[in-house]
């Protein structure tokens, strides 16, 4: 399975990530914040299967918060 | 399992200071793709501005001075010519370039001297709270302009690339914009052929690259890239304006 992971601490909840995402799998989290205050983006784990690794998350970023792998 | 995308190793690991959403961020990350594709983070001399990424000697992993309001052009002409065998390049926003550091941006061209500007155009004045710069658009609102900027009274916008692409020392001038993906690998592109260029050792090498400021725009990150879109690109067009053989 491809694998998206988060560097949650980092992450300012801009939601540029979310738009980005073809299969519209990034979402930030309503319920979790970082100890910055945000919102945090994360993909939930039944979510992960549908990832095709095309990093469009990643480059969206201005933080550099997420790393995606591809298996 | 192979890595599609991790950060890129001539940035550091520290905390960018920037708003959430502002594609600062994105753009310092362009840069440092960039040096580590060549493989040049530990020949390079970053020059840092006033403005918001006055900071950037903080996150970029090569060496980094910064410059007095508007003379980072200048700091890296002596950089330069005390150290040809050195990449340099300069990262400057609307305020700085093309307000008050107008003059060495202008020289820097005309002088061809063989360094790399990335120029941030935001439209505005970022960290000073969101007054009026020379890009700003006709019509946009800003603290300084309430009631839209007056083109009467307050000129027209400066198409910085177009100007620069005009005077012969300048090898290389583009213009691209971070407003999505796609916009984004093109920047890259850009950036590569700009440190490229400076290799090649041909003179300045120029990246303007639309930029969003969502805090002083009142806007989300979201919507201050449908606004650039919709908005900039109109008045800056994209593309290469100088490209020397
Ligand atoms: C000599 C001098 N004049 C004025 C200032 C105040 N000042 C700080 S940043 C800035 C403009 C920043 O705008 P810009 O260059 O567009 O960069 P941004 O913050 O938008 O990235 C100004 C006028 C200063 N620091 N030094
Ligand atoms: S790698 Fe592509 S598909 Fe996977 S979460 Fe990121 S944007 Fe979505
Ligand atoms: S783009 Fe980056 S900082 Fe913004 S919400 Fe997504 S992961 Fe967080
Ligand atoms: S004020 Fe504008 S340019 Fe400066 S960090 Fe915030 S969003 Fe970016």
């Amino acid at each position: 399975m491809n694998k998206v992971t988060f560097k949650t601490d980092l992450c300012k909840g801009c939601g540029l990530c979310e738009e980005a995402c073809p299969k519209k799998i990034v979402k930030l989290n309503p319920d979790k914040l970082n100890a910055k205050g945000y919102n945090v983006a994360e993909v939930s784990d039944e979510d992960m299967a549908k990832c095709i690794a095309c990093a469009m998350c990643a480059r969206m970023c201005p933080d550099c918060v997420i790393t995606v792998e591809k298996n | 399992m192979a890595t599609v995308f991790k950060k890129p190793h001539a940035l550091t690991d520290k905390p960018l200071h920037y708003c959430p959403g502002c594609t600062h961020g994105i753009v310092h990350r362009l840069v440092a793709e960039v040096l580590d594709e060549m493989g040049i983070e530990g020949e390079t001399i970053g020059v840092a501005p006033v403005g918001c990424s006055v900071f950037a000697y903080d996150y970029f992993n090569c060496d980094v001075i910064q410059a007095p309001h508007g003379r980072a052009p200048a700091v890296a002409t002596g950089v330069k010519r005390a150290r040809p065998d050195r990449f340099v390049f300069t990262y400057q926003g609307d305020g700085d370039l093309a307000a008050i550091g107008t003059n060495e941006t202008v020289h820097v061209g005309t002088r061809g001297e063989n360094i790399t500007v990335i120029f941030i155009n935001n439209a505005i004045y970022g960290m000073t709270g969101g007054q009026m710069a020379p890009t700003t658009l006709p019509g946009q609102v800003t603290q300084t302009s309430p009631y839209g900027r007056n083109v009467a009274t307050q000129g027209y916008p400066i198409r910085v690339c177009e100007m620069l692409a005009t005077l012969d020392g300048v090898a290389y001038a583009e213009r691209v914009a971070i407003d999505g993906v796609p916009g984004i690998m093109n920047a890259k592109k850009a950036i590569r052929k700009a440190f490229e260029t400076q290799k090649a050792g041909k003179g300045l090498s120029f990246v303007e690259v639309l930029s969003t400021c969502p805090t002083n725009w009142g806007m989300t990150p979201k919507d201050a890239i449908k606004w650039l879109k919709e908005n900039m690109e109109s008045y800056y067009p994209l593309g290469c304006y100088k490209d020397k053989e």
